[in-house]
């Protein structure tokens, strides 16, 4: 049992590891210094309060995201809509930000709402159409996502700007900024949105893991039939998976539009932090407390990205190439565990 | 005495498990040599070892006298080795001849020549009386079929001495009837075949000598024709086996299920229960009798709410609950052990411990406001587990690292922990060894005993006879017959089961 744990954190760990020695590789055959890079990396990353403070804020959507697809997948579905619901919920939240002028004890709280119900909406149409006439919840997302991407783009340009490229900015009392938190960090973007993030973990875990309504999604999740025999209502189950989902997505988006940007604009194509989220729940194991360790990791390569072509002239695309090594190492995780197991035969 | 196959003292040893302990078996030419073995004996082993998928670990390996290390079954294969795996390993959308000749197709100018092929296994289907259509698609022939496919397979390849791994565990019993007329003119034809199984009428009826095994050890080869299945079972379980249950006249009570009429379509919504009446007591076990495939399990779903019935009535203790959800059901008083205890009984993936509590979990004091409560499941899961002998090194310990008797006993003991008025029992025994399968004829019969009605259903007529109070024969979605265990015979009970009406006079409703 303790045995399988330590591989279960082994695999991933060493998957980073095998991913950073490959880009390496690459920045040598493509004549980069791999040492000034990844050191450009570090210092970007974490070299002082301002980085610091941009990584954290950076980490904040990607835990929300990983949250949002490995919910999902512990009840056996693939959510690949995570990037279309985070859009809405984006969009939901600044809507609220802007409309209302309320006390910010109730209008924070509102706008995050909005944004775990769109993004929880977005999610009920594939969870639907899934248990209803079993189409499945890949092709519905993918779709999902590019409707969400248009709708927004048009709410935008139409109802909140006079055709403009983005909205106005939301009134401070639904602002997720702190004054605190940013002088803490050299008047870096962080803002409180972490503290909901790591909540959000807590709840997913505390969710799946301690409640009876866990205790069905994960049973639908592993054996439909043996959940149907137990009496349980398995459609109920999968659309009650894609709406908490959706709803960990919206929230995410909520990061954006109330911490990060404090608008919404219109977008060129997707953020891409729904698609990263899928490689968190990936490489954080689909567990809570996995996925605030993977999300660090992603948040730091991210950020520490920006510095590596002024510091070492290493241009930004090797950081995707090495965020894409580390996927693929995870994903390839059966032939770590094959070496692993391999190296433990000959040290006995 | 000439042996073809002599494995002398093999040894195979996993990490601190000894799986075959200096086992010795020879196999005589033109003999059928039983394996015999529980589950977990250590059968499959010594038969991955000849057939070159495990290396021995110690001992040596004779064929034809002379010593041979068989390296991979691609040697085995040359040595004339052939094994008909239980789990058959065929391409569904390939034709027989496509999957025989597959890995040493004959070809001509770079062609597959398939005409050649195909007479080839004509031939040979017809020289062993098999009566295989070397054109058929494999996904449109029967379960029955597909073994002799998988026999040809091994002949195509020149094989002469062949491996049957529990070769009966998917048939029904006629088909098994005709394996054993081709087990015989195998034989007849020179071949020499080892039987694994754990059945022992299967060895009383064809075998010539029996290897029995224990936990890994070599008890000893007999002459069949000196040794009766008591003695058999003995010797494999380690202690007396009673094959008879022993059990004490019903005390019939009250009628508990009440069918009428019903009607149910299967999932391609052809007709598969139809209009069928049925009554089960308290205090009495009704056994279903019937082939595969006329009704049982359509009929068994409908009771239990997991498929919608088109008409008629189910009445539990008086109360409709046809249609009802599975959820209603299963709290008006009915546990389910169902046929398939990976598909419907577990969730392989949860601990044992959290799928003792599969029904129950949302009720208190497993669950207070909607929040487990671990200590109390894990309780409970520790006294079923003791209870009903589930070994497992802990309650913690997913489903799916249990065998399948203990698995099987982790689910009786949860539906019967229920206390529910009717149990049902879908083939609560299949694959189990006969120390499994002994426990839990009593824990049904115990049952019937505490004043509940129990309806069992399984294609064994031994468990049928053996078990039940009252035989229903179904056929065709119809309880055509209904019988007493004492007054029939399996005779009787064949044909009926085939459809032929009832000769004499008996109750038929």
């Amino acid at each position: 049992m303790s045995e399988n744990r330590l591989t279960n954190i082994l695999v991933p760990v060493f998957a980073v590891i095998l991913g950073i020695i490959a880009g390496a590789i690459v920045m040598i055959v493509s004549g980069y210094d791999p040492i000034a890079g990844y050191s450009a990396l570090l210092y970007g990353a974490f070299g002082d309060r301002y980085y610091i403070g941009e990584t954290i804020r950076q980490v904040t959507p990607y835990i929300l995201a990983g949250l949002a697809v490995a919910f999902a997948f512990r009840t056996g579905l693939f959510n690949i809509g995570v990037e279309g619901q985070l859009i809405v919920g984006w969009l939901a939240a600044v809507w609220v930000g802007v409309a209302f002028e309320l006390p910010k004890v109730i209008h924070l709280p509102l706008a995050i709402f909005a944004a775990a119900a769109a993004g929880a909406l977005w999610g009920f149409i594939p969870g639907f159409l899934k248990a209803r006439f079993r189409v499945h919840e890949v092709i519905v997302t993918i779709m999902m996502n590019y409707i969400a991407l248009y709708v927004s783009n048009a709410v935008i340009r139409s109802v909140l700007s006079d055709q403009g490229f983005k909205s106005e900015k939301i009134h401070p009392s639904a602002s997720l900024r702190s004054e605190f938190l940013q002088s803490l960090t050299d008047y870096s973007t962080l803002h409180y949105g972490i503290i909901i993030s790591l909540i959000a973990a807590v709840v997913m875990w505390f969710l799946l893991e301690k409640t009876t309504t866990g205790y069905e999604l994960r049973a639908v999740g592993f054996n439909q039939h043996a959940s149907h025999y137990a009496g349980m209502n398995v459609n109920r189950n999968i659309i009650l998976a894609m709406v908490i989902s959706g709803a960990f997505a919206g929230i995410a988006g909520a990061m954006e539009g109330l911490g990060t940007f404090e608008n919404v604009s219109v977008k060129a194509g997707f953020t891409g932090v729904g698609f990263d989220g899928i490689a968190v729940a990936l490489l954080g194991g689909n567990n809570a407390f996995g996925i605030i360790l993977a999300a660090v990791l992603f948040g730091a390569l991210k950020v520490g990205a920006l510095e590596m072509p002024s510091a070492a002239d290493v241009p930004t695309e090797l950081v995707d190439i090495v965020i894409a090594l580390i996927i693929f190492f995870v994903a390839s995780s059966y032939l770590i565990r094959l070496v692993l197991t391999r190296f433990k035969k000959e040290g006995k | 005495m000439e042996y073809v196959i002599e494995m002398l003292n093999i040894r195979k040893v996993f990490g601190n498990f000894v799986a075959n302990d200096n086992i010795t078996l020879q196999l005589k030419k033109g003999e059928i040599h039983a394996l015999l073995g529980e589950n977990g004996a250590g059968k499959s082993t010594l038969m991955n070892v000849l057939f070159g998928l495990y290396q021995p670990d110690g001992g040596e390996i004779r064929v034809k006298g002379k010593k041979v290390n068989i390296a991979n079954p691609n040697v085995a294969n040359d040595l004339g080795i052939g094994m008909v795996h239980q789990h058959f390993m065929l391409v569904d959308t390939f034709t027989v001849t496509e999957n025989i000749i597959l890995g040493s197709e004959p070809t001509k100018g770079g062609q597959i020549d398939i005409e050649k092929a195909e007479k080839e296994v004509r031939e040979l289907s017809e020289r062993y009386g098999l009566a295989v259509d070397p054109k058929a698609k494999i996904a449109d022939i029967s379960v029955g079929m597909q073994q002799r496919v998988e026999i040809l397979k091994t002949l195509y390849r020149g094989a002469d001495i062949l491996i049957f791994d529990e070769p009966t565990a998917v048939l029904t019993p006629q088909e098994i009837q005709e394996l054993i007329q081709i087990m015989k003119a195998l034989v007849r034809e020179g071949k020499s075949i080892i039987l694994i199984t754990h059945k022992l009428k299967e060895i009383m009826e064809v075998c010539d000598r029996v290897t029995v095994i224990r936990r890994g050890k070599g008890i000893g080869t007999l002459n069949v024709s000196e040794t009766n299945p008591n003695e058999l079972a003995s010797l494999m379980v380690g202690r007396e086996v009673h094959f008879k249950t022993e059990k004490q006249p019903p005390k019939v009570g009250k009628p508990v299920l009440e069918i009428e009429n019903l009607v149910v379509k299967d999932a391609r919504g052809i007709t598969a229960v139809d209009h069928l009446n049925l009554t089960v007591h308290a205090g009495e076990i009704v056994g279903i009798a019937g082939v595969d495939g006329n009704g049982q399990t359509e009929l068994i779903e409908a009771i239990t709410g997991l498929i919608k019935s088109e008409s008629g009535s189910i009445r539990l203790n008086g109360k409709e609950i046809r249609n009802l959800t599975p959820r209603q059901i299963t709290e008006t008083g009915v546990g389910h052990i169902p046929q398939d205890r990976h598909k419907h009984g577990l969730v392989l993936d949860f601990p044992i411990g959290e799928n003792m509590v599969l029904q129950t979990y949302y009720k208190e004091p497993y669950s207070k406001r909607g929040i487990l409560n671990f200590k109390a499941i894990y309780d409970k899961a520790r006294q079923l587990i003791q209870e009903f002998d589930v070994r497992t090194p802990d309650e913690y310990t997913k489903a799916r690292a249990l065998s399948g008797g203990n698995q099987q006993k982790a689910i009786i003991g949860r539906e019967v922990d229920r206390d529910p008025d009717l149990l049902i029992a879908a083939q609560p025994t299949r694959g189990l060894d006969v120390g499994a399968i002994e426990f839990i004829h009593k824990r049904l019969i115990e049952q019937r005993d505490k004043g509940k009605a129990v309806l069992l259903v399984s294609f064994e007529l031994d468990e049928i006879m053996n078990v039940s109070d009252r035989i229903a024969v179904i056929y065709e979605g119809k309880i055509v017959a209904i019988v007493d265990p004492k007054e029939t015979t399996e005779q009787e009970l064949g044909l009926l089961m085939a459809g032929s009406k009832r000769k004499e006079a008996g109750v038929s409703s």
